[in-house]
């Protein structure tokens, strides 16, 4: 961006080969550690909704404002408490899985039909054995509908966590801006977003292996 | 005070209404008036520059049935680009197109975000005017341009107003980035808070921010109120109609 400057200067690529391994392994590390307590927390959450359904509405309303909160002021918000760490981008990454990732279980498990609901029920299958072997898996696709929207979302977000010393590829980008060095910025925002794109193909993979049964129909249709 | 350490938070709470009291801190160019309209400007603009090139290709697509797949590859396209990803390349676009810093840069990662919002629904909206409706229509003698802005459009209004307010929410929350490539706008508090280590400046700037995207969503909860024909409004259920995945200025 500065006169005579090339948009992108391979050999800063190759020299910097070892730091954008260390700065994915980063951006992974921070994806997946959001995802899965997120998930976590989330199933949680269904399980008690579904026990206490008054619990759905002020939950809908948390993780609603949670998530309307813009992620530079959440992690700003945060640096007093917890400092320049990682558990603070974790706080912030994690609370806005829960929004997708509790609607998602929760239409999920709505999505199976009644009547294979009492056919269970009929066969005599106690409310554990009909949640863990005819609702949980039945829920799948929409489960993983949701997982492919957080997983894409958070590897969005994990760039932003840059400017409180985190951030896998978002740091070359933040780099890119703070030197106006563009080959940083091309760097951190494409692998960034390779990284988006190969994890929600993943989880389509990851969808198609575990419900075997719609294989069949596919075929036919 | 160090950002980088902990502290309680009753004096995070101290020095932000420190902060706040301080009246140097509300008036002049880094004044919270100048911050504000500054962040209304670049997400006016942005928003008024997604909604005219997404409004009307969303209502063709919808009204022609044409393009279903396109629009879907649009949006998740859409969905994989992180905002900060866009900022990196927007930085040396707008650069190269002599627009240089700030502004420019900032709209250029705020119309892309709400390109696909405004679009998807538009598209939806329009699809998702009964067939019964439209045949009553075309068997009055009614032709295309007349079937969509007699028919189509009134109905499709909620669902419309409904993906702006998604891109406007979206918009407002991320324009707070801009602050990275030195545009102006509430982000200016968060990145210069962070850089000076002022915990008062950072914490208000997240705050009012926080503040300006409810405020945003409650804006629009008003116009949908005013905006929408009662009938039309009773036919819909305005609450299940907004598309999941929204906000968070990703």
């Amino acid at each position: 961006m500065t006169p005579n400057e090339p948009l992108l200067r391979w050999e800063w690529i190759l020299d910097h080969a070892d730091e954008i391994w260390q700065r994915l392994l980063e951006h992974v590390t921070l994806t997946v550690l959001a995802v899965g307590i997120g998930f976590a927390l989330s199933f949680v959450a269904v399980v008690l909704i579904r026990r206490y359904h008054y619990l759905r509405e002020p939950l809908t309303w948390l993780t609603g404002v949670l998530y309307t909160i813009p992620s530079l002021a959440l992690f700003a918000v945060l640096v007093p408490v917890t400092g320049l760490t990682r558990v603070t981008a974790e706080i912030g990454l994690v609370s806005y899985t829960l929004l997708i990732l509790i609607r998602s279980i929760l239409d999920g498990l709505l999505s199976v039909p009644a009547e294979v609901r009492e056919t269970a029920i009929g066969m005599g299958c106690t409310s554990g054995q009909l949640l863990w072997r005819v609702e949980i898996p039945l829920a799948v696709p929409v489960v993983i509908g949701g997982l492919r929207v957080a997983t894409v979302t958070t590897i969005g977000l994990v760039t932003v966590t840059a400017l409180i010393g985190q951030g896998g590829f978002g740091y070359f980008i933040l780099l890119g801006m703070q030197r106006f060095f563009s080959t940083a910025l091309i760097v951190g925002a494409t692998l960034s977003i390779l990284l988006a794109i190969l994890a929600d193909g993943l989880l389509v993979l990851a969808q198609h292996w575990t419900t075997p049964w719609t294989w069949e129909r596919r075929r036919q249709a | 005070m160090d950002v980088g350490e902990t502290e309680t938070g009753v004096s995070t709470v101290l020095a932000t209404l420190a902060w706040l009291a301080d009246p140097i801190h509300w008036h002049g160019t880094d004044g919270i008036v100048t911050r504000l309209v500054e962040h209304l400007a670049l997400s006016g603009t942005s928003l008024l520059i997604a909604g005219l090139l997404a409004l009307p290709a969303g209502m063709y697509l919808g009204h022609t049935g044409h393009g279903a797949q396109l629009v879907i590859n649009v949006l998740n396209v859409g969905r994989a680009l992180p905002s900060l990803a866009i900022l990196g390349f927007a930085l040396p676009f707008s650069f190269w197109l002599g627009l240089g810093l700030g502004f420019w840069p900032t709209v250029m990662m705020l119309v892309p975000l709400g390109v696909p919002l405004i679009l998807i629904n538009s598209y939806v909206a329009i699809r998702s005017v009964d067939r019964e409706v439209l045949d009553v229509a075309w068997g009055t003698g009614m032709r295309g341009w007349e079937v969509f802005r007699e028919v189509e459009l009134p109905l499709a209004v909620p669902i419309i107003l409904g993906g702006v307010r998604n891109a406007a929410v979206t918009i407002v929350a991320t324009a707070t980035m801009g602050a990275l490539v030195a545009s102006g706008g509430l982000g200016r508090y968060i990145v210069d808070g962070l850089a000076r280590q002022e915990t008062g400046r950072l914490v208000t700037g997240a705050l009012l921010v926080a503040l300006l995207s409810i405020a945003t969503e409650a804006a629009f909860d008003v116009l949908e109120r005013v905006g929408v024909p009662p009938a039309v409004r009773a036919a819909h259920h305005l609450d299940t109609l907004r598309v999941p995945g929204v906000g968070a200025g990703g």
